[in-house]
């Protein structure tokens, strides 16, 4: 959990937001995140993310559940209690396919959901700052990082950029658990401006 | 952007020829010293059996990507489209190949490949009155005919709209329209040939008391998957050298997840019907597993399944993988030797039984059929423009990322 401070810029078309992007890393500018209201094709190439591993986690979930199935279904039939269903070996391999393949393919479901739930920060009861409440809606918010000595230089550049509003906010970096209710006491106690909305 | 006709290097002409040639040798050689006695004939026909249908089945599995892909309206394949049109367009010289040999074995009573020619081999009772039509000559002569036919002229009038895309701006999509219908029908004819009748015609029937309602779709997986391995090595190897400028990392990955994905639901199918009759137990069905899995043939049902499942599995899981030139390459041919041995031991059990052979005969025969397949393709293409003007989907195509 950490308090830090932003610059934020709000832009009403992905064009301009796409130029913005391109223009504040050209220029050095570390970006915080980006916020838009629908997934725009080519912005992660822009803000220069690459490829996560999360297909690795979910290489690695699926052969979880593969020796899981095939683990503890070979020790019930060899070992705790075998049992002869028509004649067939004790660790009878094609009638287990099925299983392991749906376990497999479930362990690697479910376990991608969670990583990439957790890499993205979002959970049931995890809340985040929001910098414009119009992010969900029709408006781009790019974020800065800044300090107090460059805050108003960070500021003045984005006005540079075609945004229609910018402000500095003072805000949490990091997500949180639980009700909003826990947002208003950090938010007294952190002395955050209240945004106002566009 | 000039749009030059493709440029195959003169030495897979030559390779082709020298294939071809060996090819012809191989089976006049066969032809002399096999068709003397019922014993090694069997050898004989079976083998160019096994290579004419396989290698037709994988050209029409060309055409089934470019209709699907038009019926879908994809545009990624736009790029590359003139390879699936040329080995579409070939199926008609194949199709007669299969269907000559079909004749030959039909009117000669070949029973030793088709043991239903055989009069009582099934049994006249109540319950196989419809499969004694199924299996009757005229019905099966009919319908290979009617199959060969629809299958060649369809894949020579998709070739044909789209040359006349190139030449005709106006009616451009007009002519994407037409194609649309054209590829619509093809479908419909593909569901009830290669999806359905026609491997249980042509190479289930050879087991005549066996059968199994996946059969098909196990056959069509194997020949799709085959048939994008072939489309990946034809793009790349004319993309080496100095066509198809429009085709990148992209598309190629595109067809590398055809093959990726495919592989997988031949598996599918593969297990589906294996485990079915496994676990069943019932005598009349095991036996088609018996002489393949503990019998003479057990080598070539565990190879199948580390050639046509494991292998690609393992190398085509990661996408970088399936944007690297030399592994799909890799990849593409292990699937169709793969798929060659897969159809092998669909077909020889049934004939020749456990006297099987891999020898200069055999080897000679795949060798006629890939020199044929090469000569017949690269041909074509040197009478197409690479890039298909005038498709509405062109500038899609360029864009694409997969």
């Amino acid at each position: 959990m950490a308090i830090k401070k932003f610059a934020t810029a709000t832009y009403s078309d992905e064009a301009v937001l796409f130029d913005a992007v391109k223009k504040t890393r050209g220029e050095g500018y570390k970006i915080h995140d980006v916020y838009t209201p629908f997934a725009i094709h080519g912005l992660d190439e822009a803000l220069g993310y690459k490829v996560s591993d999360l297909h690795v986690a979910g290489f690695i979930y699926g052969l979880t559940g593969t020796c899981t199935a095939l683990g503890f279904m070979g020790a019930i039939f060899t070992t705790w209690w075998p049992q002869n269903f028509g004649g067939k070996p004790h660790f009878p391999l094609p009638a287990f396919i099925p299983i392991t393949f749906e376990l497999t393919v479930l362990f690697a479901a479910v376990g991608m959901v969670l990583t990439f739930c957790y890499l993205c920060q979002i959970m049931p009861g995890v809340k985040k700052h929001i910098f414009n409440p119009r992010q969900t809606d029709d408006k781009f918010v790019m974020a800065i990082e800044v300090n107090d000595s460059n805050a108003g230089a960070v500021e003045g550049f984005m006005k540079t950029t075609g945004a229609e509003h910018t402000d500095v906010q003072v805000a949490e970096a990091d997500w949180w658990y639980g009700l909003w209710s826990n947002k208003e006491d950090y938010e007294e106690s952190n002395n955050t401006q209240t945004q106002e909305v566009i | 952007m000039t749009n030059q006709n493709f440029n195959i290097p003169a030495k897979a002409k030559t390779v082709s020829l020298v294939l071809m040639v060996i090819g012809a040798l191989a089976i006049i050689a066969g032809g002399i010293t096999m068709l003397g006695s019922d014993h090694t004939a069997t050898r004989f026909w079976a083998s160019l059996l096994q290579n004419s249908v396989f290698f037709l089945l994988i050209c029409v599995a060309s055409l089934f990507i470019l209709s699907a892909t038009s019926l879908a309206q994809a545009a990624w394949i736009v790029a590359f489209r003139r390879i699936p049109e040329a080995i579409g367009s070939i199926v008609w010289i194949l199709g007669v190949i299969v269907f000559a040999i079909l004749l030959i074995l039909i009117l000669t009573d070949n029973t030793h490949i088709y043991p239903w020619l055989e009069e009582g081999h099934i049994p006249h009772n109540g319950r196989n009155g419809l499969k004694h039509f199924f299996l009757s000559r005229g019905f099966f002569l009919f319908w290979s005919a009617f199959t060969v036919a629809a299958w060649g002229w369809l894949g020579h009038k998709i070739s044909d709209i789209s040359l006349k895309m190139g030449k005709d701006k106006e009616g451009s999509v007009k002519l994407f329209w037409k194609n649309f219908n054209y590829s619509a029908a093809f479908l419909f004819v593909f569901a009830i040939t290669l999806a359905s009748t026609i491997p249980w015609l042509w190479l289930m029937s050879i087991d005549a008391h066996w059968f199994s309602t996946m059969f098909s779709w196990y056959t069509f997986a194997s020949s799709f998957v085959s048939g994008m391995s072939m489309i990946m090595l034809w793009m790349l190897y004319t993309k080496r050298h100095g066509n198809l400028e429009l085709v990148t990392d992209e598309h190629v990955h595109d067809v590398g997840k055809f093959m990726f994905a495919f592989t997988i639901f031949w598996t599918y199918l593969w297990f589906s019907q294996f485990m079915l009759i496994w676990y069943a137990n019932i005598p009349e069905e095991t036996v088609y597993f018996k002489i393949r899995m503990h019998g003479p043939y057990s080598f070539f049902f565990w190879i199948n399944l580390v050639l046509n499942f494991v292998t690609p599995l393992l190398i085509l899981m990661s996408a970088p993988a399936k944007r690297n030139y030399f592994v799909v390459s890799v990849v593409a041919i292990i699937i169709l030797f793969g798929h060659w041995i897969d159809f092998y031991q669909i077909v020889m059990p049934g004939t020749v039984g456990a006297d099987w052979h891999l020898s200069w005969y055999e080897i000679g025969v795949v060798c006629g059929f890939v020199g044929l397949v090469i000569f017949l393709v690269s041909n074509k293409l040197s009478k197409l423009p690479q890039i298909p003007e005038n498709h509405p989907y062109l500038k899609e195509t360029v864009i694409h990322v997969s």
